[in-house]
Order: structure tokens, then sequence, then C-alpha cells
């Protein structure tokens, strides 16, 4: 590999992270109100009341040290960071900020992987046999149907799937990652019943996102449609089936795996919201509570996390990206 | 008429205008036609379903809710108008020195995107959302910009780059004409499908995000806004105590703006690209 590039692009990822995290520590500090004030004032406008508040205001103060010069205040704060020390939760006191986030991690991770994955075939699969010969009329319209979908935010798409198929038809549970109090033990029991609990925030996903892949395949392979490769196949009188998996759509796929992984990055930073409308204890949900609780250094780590997850899932991407596609070359 | 002009008004760009309709004209105009009486607390009954006094019905401290929504759209439209449209003129402005003076400018602004790309905008967002004491929706739309200017940047600065190859742009330096004048009076008028698509595409985007930071509770709750009305439904458990008037109509209004701007796109995105009518 060329060392030039990759200096250059680790360099990138370095200036990305440290940009996101004096930004996330400026906002903060250059706002008119100190962000703890303004916090406790957000959740008092709303009528929550805060008990304790001084007490919450001094801790804050002092864990900060808003009292120091703003230089001092950096310093600080960078150095923590590096010790990927991320402060306290104050909901969860004596627990840390990082704990809180990894706790809820593997939910979000597994909700989201299979819901993009699932995105991913069904989308690709409806957008190429859209332009594809010899494909049934109803089902063309069944791909410009999924379009206007993508147009459509996922959470409030998840409203409507929660009215119907939880609250008005009782098919899938209100919410939650399992039926509470079952034994959770590993057998098939337990694996269905959180495939229960995720089947709802998942299909709000897939249904939001199958267009955009519906609608990027289907340009793909309008242009692959025209290559010489295929009329070629064709003529060597192999089965329609065979040219569409192995030589149409093993070509089409490239763009689209690039694609995948910029979603598998900002999955984290991407659909979280969707576990707010079915309290699901991932990341997202966390992010919620600890808004609504005022819990900085929470909601602080979080979007410390997106940024980070973000940065290296590109640089990843960026690297490995040549090994996949020789006719990719290192600009030197 | 010929064919360069029929084409802005395709079948799927007259479905967009129609759905952009159906919320624009009440989203703008409803609003002089509703009593500021029926926000108050118990201007109707607690939780009451649809009437004749209240037509949408009202939410659990009695406000009505036709009122709230004649009130909250206009809200809602300028934060997708301002976000949008500061994201794009930045764009525009930047994307287009940069790509026409190349060097030097081009190097920062190239690398400044890049950077900004990388980093969620719902991150920046919440920070700031959550430090602001107030969010007014002016200030929603602004804060949505910053953080959304660098992908209107990015495809503006590609256009130019192929738009100032071409002869007519090579004469108008040959005869010295100021590269201000070339970009804004000559460049420009070129792009306007372009940037009509991009400028669509964005207020869609900054909509999306603000509804995502009002779902959130970081909203302003003074000013009444369709986001917030979710999320006050939310709150207020609609779903479960079976107040369908509470959570649906801002959804649905929702779901009819997000396919207008959708459609309008598309088909805005065919004239700027003549080529796709091909895929």
């Amino acid at each position: 590999m060329n060392p030039r590039y990759l200096g250059r692009r680790l360099a990138t990822f370095l200036l990305t992270i440290f940009v996101a995290s004096t930004l996330n520590f400026a906002i903060t500090r250059l706002t008119p109100q100190d962000p703890i004030a303004a916090l406790l004032g957000r959740m008092a406008s709303r009528g929550r009341t805060v008990e304790d508040g001084g007490e919450i205001v001094a801790r804050y103060r002092e864990r900060l040290g808003l009292d120091a010069p703003l230089v001092q205040q950096y310093v600080s704060y960078l150095r923590n960071l590096l010790q990927g020390d991320l402060g306290y939760s104050l909901a969860f006191f004596p627990i840390k900020a990082e704990a809180v986030i990894l706790r809820a991690l593997p939910w979000t991770l597994g909700l989201l992987s299979v819901a993009t994955l699932l995105a991913f075939v069904i989308g690709n699969l409806l957008g190429a046999l859209a332009v594809w010969p010899r494909v049934p009329a109803g089902f063309r319209w069944l791909v410009y149907l999924s379009m206007p979908f993508s147009a459509i935010p996922y959470y409030l798409l998840a409203l409507i799937l929660v009215y119907l198929f939880a609250l008005n038809w009782s098919l899938f549970p209100l919410g939650g990652s399992f039926t509470v109090g079952s034994d959770r033990g590993l057998n098939l029991e337990t694996l269905a019943d959180l495939l229960h609990h995720a089947a709802l925030p998942v299909l709000s996903v897939v249904l939001a996102v199958i267009g955009f892949w519906a609608l990027s395949m289907r340009g793909i392979m309008a242009t692959v449609l025209g290559d010489d490769y295929l009329i070629y196949a064709r003529a060597r009188g192999l089965r329609s089936r065979r040219i569409f998996s192995h030589y149409a759509m093993r070509n089409a796929m490239l763009p689209q795996v690039t694609a995948l992984a910029i979603d598998f990055g900002r999955l984290i930073s991407g659909q979280v919201l969707v576990e707010i409308i079915f309290n699901y204890p991932g990341v997202g949900w966390v992010l919620y509570n600890a808004l609504r609780a005022a819990d900085f250094f929470v909601i602080q780590g979080v979007t410390l996390f997106m940024v980070f997850t973000v940065a290296v899932a590109t640089l990843l991407l960026d690297l490995l990206y040549p090994l996949l596609d020789p006719r990719i070359r290192y600009q030197s | 008429m010929s064919n360069r002009l029929r084409a802005p008004f395709s079948p799927t760009m007259w479905l967009g205008l129609v759905l952009l309709g159906l919320v624009l004209v009440p989203g703008l105009f409803g609003q002089f036609f509703a009593d500021p009486d029926q926000l108050r607390l118990m201007a109707g009954g607690i939780s009451a379903p649809p009437n004749a006094d209240h037509p949408l019905g009202t939410q659990n401290e009695g406000r009505d809710l036709l009122t709230y929504i004649l009130k909250g759209m206009p809200n809602t439209l300028l934060i997708g108008l301002v976000g949008g449209g500061s994201a794009v003129l930045l764009g525009t402005v930047l994307g287009m020195l940069a790509g026409y003076v190349g060097g030097s400018l081009d190097a920062l602004v190239r690398n400044t995107v890049d950077i900004g790309l990388t980093i969620p905008p719902l991150a920046i967002l919440i920070m700031i959302a959550a430090s602001f004491p107030v969010v007014t929706p002016l200030i929603m739309g602004l804060v949505i910009a910053l953080t959304s200017w660098m992908h209107p940047t990015r495809v503006i600065r590609s256009q130019v780059l192929s738009l100032r190859e071409r002869e007519f742009v090579l004469l108008l330096r040959l005869s010295g004409a100021s590269p201000l004048h070339i970009v804004f009076r000559e460049l420009l008028p070129n792009l306007i499908p372009f940037l009509a698509a991009t400028f669509v595409n964005a207020v869609a985007t900054a909509l999306l995000a603000s509804i995502g930071l009002e779902v959130l509770g970081l909203g302003s709750f003074q000013t009444p806004t369709l986001g917030n009305l979710i999320y006050f439904a939310i709150i207020g458990n609609a779903m479960w105590l079976g107040l369908w008037w509470w959570w649906l109509p801002p959804i649905v209004i929702f779901i009819v703006l997000f396919m207008g701007l959708f459609f309008v796109s598309t088909a805005l995105d065919t004239l700027a690209n003549p080529r796709l009518e091909q895929g």
C-alpha cells in the first residue's frame, strides 16, 4: 500500500475527529449560557422540575471546570477524551457515560444492521428487476410505489406501524426489546421473542430505505444492460436468470456495496431515532433519555461516539476499497 | 411550445406541485383564519374527539388542535425554507467560486467539505440545540443550514468544473470579463434547473433534520410547529390513549409534504440531467 496515501488518509481521519471534538467543546462553551443552566432551563420550560438542581449544577461546574480559563478547560477536555473518559452519567451516577453507551450499543448494532442489510438486499433486487427485460409490468409498479416511501421520515412511518400493527391489530409488541420477565436463556424461544420485538422497528427502517437502493440500482442496471458482456452472455445462450445474477448484478453491485459500507458507518447517527418510538434500549433511546434528564456527559458522549463511528467507517472503506476494486489506484 | 419549455411540467412535476399545494396553501394562509384564543388552556374539553366546535379535536390540555396546526405550519415551513435556502445559498457561492477560481481557495473549500461531510449532522445539531436556551424557527433553520451546506457546495462545484471548460466561458475570459461577472452573470443562469433541484432537496433535508430534533424534544416549546406537536403527542401518550386526532394529522401533513418535495425534485432532476431520462 502506498505509504503516502495511507499517511494522508490517517491525517484526515485524525483531523476530522479533532475538528468534531473541538466543535463539540466550542458549541457548549460559546453559547450565551453555560450548558448545564441551558439544559436545566429547557427542562423547567417543559414543566419538569429538577430535584437538587443546585447540586447538579455544582457537580457539573466542578467536573467541567467551568471556572477555569477556557484554554485550560479545553486541554483537560481533550486529555479526558484521549483516555476514553467521557465523564459521569448524572442520571445513573456513579456509572460512567461510556458505560451507559456501551451497554446500549449491542441493541442498536443488532437492530440496525439487520434493518440495513434487509433493505439493501430487497431494495437492490427490486431496483435491478425494475429495468430487467420481460419483468411483469405489475412488478415494475411495485418498484415505483416503493420509491416515495424513501421520502417519508422513518420515525413517522414507525408511528403509523405501531398504531396499525401493535395497537390496532396487536400482532406485535408496543415496544421494548424483549418480554419483561422472560428467562432470556440461549434458546429458540428467546430468539423468537427478540425477533418479535425487533420486527416493527426493522420494518419501519426497511420501508424508508428500500426506495433509495431501488432508485440507484435502477440507474446503474440501466447502464449495465447495454454492455457488451451481457450481449455476449446472451449470445452464448445462458439462461436469463443466470445472466441476471452472475453477470449483470455482480457488476452493478460494486458502487452499491460502497454505499452500504457508508451506511454501516452511519448506523449510530442515522436511524437511532426509531428506538425512541419503540422504547428500544439502544443508543438513540439513551440519547433521548439523556436529553430529557439533562444528562450532559451522556449527550456529549453519544454525539462524540457518532462522529467516531462515522470517521472510522470512512477510513476503513477508503483503505479497503482499492483492494476490492483493482481499477482504483491510490493517487499520490 | 418547444420541448424545453414543456419539459418542466411533466406529470411527475404536476403530481408534486399538487401535493405541495395541498400543504402550502393552508400552511401559509390558514393562520389568518385561526383564532389564537383556541390555543389557550382549556379552550375546549380535555382530549375531545373531533366535533363541530373543534374540527380536529383537542389535546390533553384542552387546546384546539386545528388552530395549533394552522399556527404551527408557517413555522415548520419557515424552518425548511431558511434551512434549505441558506444551505443552498452558501453552497452556491462557495461551490461556484471554488470551482471557477480553483487553486488554494478550491483546496480549502474542498477539504472543509470533505471533513464536514464525515461529521454526522445530527451530532452537531444536538449539541447546538441543547446549548441554546431558546430555539426560534429562524435560529433552528440557520443552525440546520450550518450542518448541511457541504453537500450543495460539493455538487455545485463539480457542475461549475465542467461548465468552465465550455467555449463560451473561454470567449468571455478572452474578452476580459471579470471572474465574478463570469461566475454569477454567465455561469449561474446555466445552473438554474440544477440549483432548483438542489434547493428542493435541501428543504427536504432541513425539514427532516428539524423534525428529528423536535421529536427528540429539542425544539422551541413556546412556538407551535408540527414537529413539536408530534413530540407532545408522544409525551402525552396520545397513541396509547387512542387519541388519533392528536398524532395522526401532523404525520399525514408531513407525508404529503415530503411526497410533494420528492416528486418535484425527481422532475427537476430529470430536467437538470436530461440523460437520466434514458435510464
